[in-house]
């Protein structure tokens, strides 16, 4: 019994409760019809926020207040680069990947850089990198329509058995990144540094080499998620990433890592975005207009951080 | 006062005149009244909207949604406040109510400012959209003549920035409601045990962050005559952009409302300044993110030096 009060006190289980019961009240509605089809968009779509969501979860957890607001930029220009140089070709795909993911490092180096060497807040270092990325994604990719390589295009849009490869990809990502931060002592220090960075500098352990790689990861994962959605969505835009600012900070916090840094959840991650999505799907059904949904996202952050606080007793 | 916190103190102002400067040199008609007038115009909100967040700054807190709420306000203007003036002098008052009341709850429940904020922001866009799912509607005609006031000599965005940034820093420094507020960011347990509320002070920063928000809307609307919900998701950044650039620091109470206010010019400045550079409208976006970054360099430096020195 006392394995069902820890769980019940974190925060994950209930974003998957909150997802299922939305499911069953859309379904409901419509009568059965449908059930598996939305189960498979919310997955495909609810994929690339947890890609984003885990590494905004690493940036957040290294201590309090630390956003990154840099990953719509980011993934705006991997995906761009990924593009130019795949040039639909599949010989070209490995050639793609790495410049893309080698754009995105450059840009994660440079966040720390602005962060450590000149002293810049995390969010203003990440908001004026997110303009300088930007622009140079919108310059590089000027005019650009071209299409994924097919091998890429397939990868991000395959299912197997109604489930989306993607899915089974990021899931993947996720069980090594949790491993990742129980068991490595980078993540370990990730853990330590996000809830006193002066205690864990006194305790031998390297704060500013945690951040340095916390920003590269979190720079890393746009990248990758900028590769899947261009595959997916046959080709960059030059706003691709927008959506993903809002959505990357409301699945990490909905999902119950705390703001304050220090204490993350991956499972969270998943449970918020299949939330989100599904939500969304349902006032869809619903046929809530645009502005009640909106109102009804922004009703649900505010409710789930009151009673997460709460929880946790901060 | 030593040299170095001069110069820091001193850096937004130069700043200011740099990009002035600059781009007088590159495109000398713009030193006429009609000229400044015209680069100028939209600081007068953008300003607003930073002075709004630099009260948000001051305790400590952030405001992500103050670009929605700008949005919200234009769309109200431009229907409801139309229409019907009383109720939409009520609407504004109501919202200004909602920002205080979310000011308390952040305080009463120790929450974070960014998720609050965060889902505020939603919640601004949503009833905007809903008011005005597209653009239109029509500004009142108090509203446009007031932004299009034909001030003698010194063109009417200049001297509106100036009196709202004298008037807020003798607010902010001066007056003990000024103090109490930067205690409130500074050292809240030190108030609390002074017998202020803290519950009480981080409404009121809030409410007004929100008058200034509404202010902020209905001038935008004198400018651009018609309502958009989208029209200011961009104060949200500039305006945390125009507090730093100005001296304001996220931590400790410590802002500057007429550093903020020069901040918020210096922004709209520059993004004139590189259309007169002929700098690809690609390079725009990326080229306020570079001031930004040279700007807070040259702060670390001279802190930096000034830390030497002492």
């Amino acid at each position: 019994m006392t394995r069902l009060h820890v769980l019940a006190r974190e925060a994950w289980p209930w974003t998957f409760l909150a997802a299922i019961a939305v499911w069953l009240a859309t379904i409901a509605y419509t009568g059965g019809q449908g059930s598996g089809a939305i189960l498979t968009a919310a997955l495909s779509f609810a994929t690339f926020s947890v890609i984003v969501g885990l590494g905004q979860m690493l940036v957040v957890t290294s201590g309090p207040g630390n956003v990154d607001l840099s990953i719509p930029a980011t993934i705006t220009l991997a995906g761009v680069v990924a593009m130019k140089v795949m040039d639909t070709d599949n010989a070209r795909l490995i050639a793609g990947i790495a410049a893309a993911l080698g754009a995105a490092f450059a840009v994660g180096l440079f966040n720390y850089a602005l962060i450590r060497v000149l002293r810049i807040p995390p969010i203003i270092a990440t908001l004026s990198s997110s303009f300088l990325v930007l622009s140079t994604a919108i310059s590089y990719g000027r005019g650009i329509r071209i299409k994924p390589p097919p091998l890429l295009a397939d990868f991000a849009t395959a299912r197997v058995l109604g489930i989306p490869l993607l899915a089974i990809f990021t899931l993947l990502l996720s069980i090594v990144l949790a491993q990742i931060l129980l068991r490595t002592v980078y993540g370990r220090s990730l853990l330590a540094t996000g809830q006193n960075a002066r205690a864990a500098w006194l305790s031998g352990l390297n704060p500013e080499r945690t951040r340095l790689i916390t920003y590269v990861a979190s720079a890393l994962l746009a990248g990758v998620a900028g590769l899947c959605l261009s595959g997916f969505s046959g080709g960059a835009a030059l706003n691709m990433g927008e959506e993903f600012l809002l959505a990357s900070i409301a699945v990490v916090v909905i999902g119950g890592t705390s703001v304050a840094g220090g204490k993350a959840s991956v499972p969270g991650i998943w449970g918020a975005a299949l939330f989100m999505y599904l939500l969304v799907s349902m006032l869809n059904t619903f046929g809530a207009s645009a502005g009640i949904r909106l109102i009804l996202t922004g009703a649900i952050i505010i409710a789930v951080i009151v009673m997460a606080t709460r929880n946790t007793g901060r | 006062m030593s040299n170095a916190k001069l110069l820091r103190q001193a850096l937004p102002f130069l700043s200011l005149a740099a990009v002035l400067v600059a781009t007088f040199i590159v495109q000398p008609r713009t030193m006429s009244y009609f000229g400044l007038n015209l680069m100028l115009q939209y600081a007068v909100p953008i300003a607003l909207a930073t002075i709004a967040q630099m009260f948000v700054i001051t305790c400590n807190d952030l405001d992500l949604s103050i670009g929605p709420f700008v949005g919200l306000v234009s769309c109200i203007g431009a229907t409801l406040l139309l229409d019907s003036p009383v109720l939409g002098v009520l609407a504004l008052l109501a919202l200004i109510a909602v920002y205080a009341a979310v000011g308390g709850l952040i305080q009463v429940r120790n929450l974070p400012s960014i998720v609050v904020t965060l889902g505020l922001a939603f919640i601004w866009l949503g009833i905007a959209v809903l008011i005005l799912p597209s653009p239109g509607g029509k500004a009142p005609d108090w509203l446009k003549a007031l932004m299009a006031l034909p001030t003698p000599f010194i063109p009417f965005p200049i001297i509106a920035a100036v009196v709202i940034g004298l008037l807020i820093q003798f607010a902010l420094m001066k007056t003990s409601l000024g103090v109490i507020a930067r205690g409130a960011g500074g050292n809240p347990v030190a108030l609390t045990r002074a017998g202020w509320s803290m519950f009480r002070t981080k409404a009121i920063l809030f409410g007004i962050a929100g008058f200034f928000g509404v202010l902020s809307g209905l001038s935008l609307l004198g400018l651009t005559t018609s309502g958009d919900a989208h029209i200011a998701d961009r104060y949200t950044l500039y305006s945390i952009a125009g507090v730093i650039l100005g001296g304001g620091e996220f931590i400790g109470g410590r802002v500057s409302p007429m550093g903020a206010v020069i901040g918020a010019l210096t922004l709209a400045l520059a993004g004139s300044f590189l259309i007169f550079l002929k700098i690809s409208p690609d390079w725009q976006i990326g080229a306020q993110g570079a001031i930004l970054i040279i700007v807070l360099a040259l702060r670390a430096l001279v802190t930096r030096a000034g830390q030497v020195a002492a």
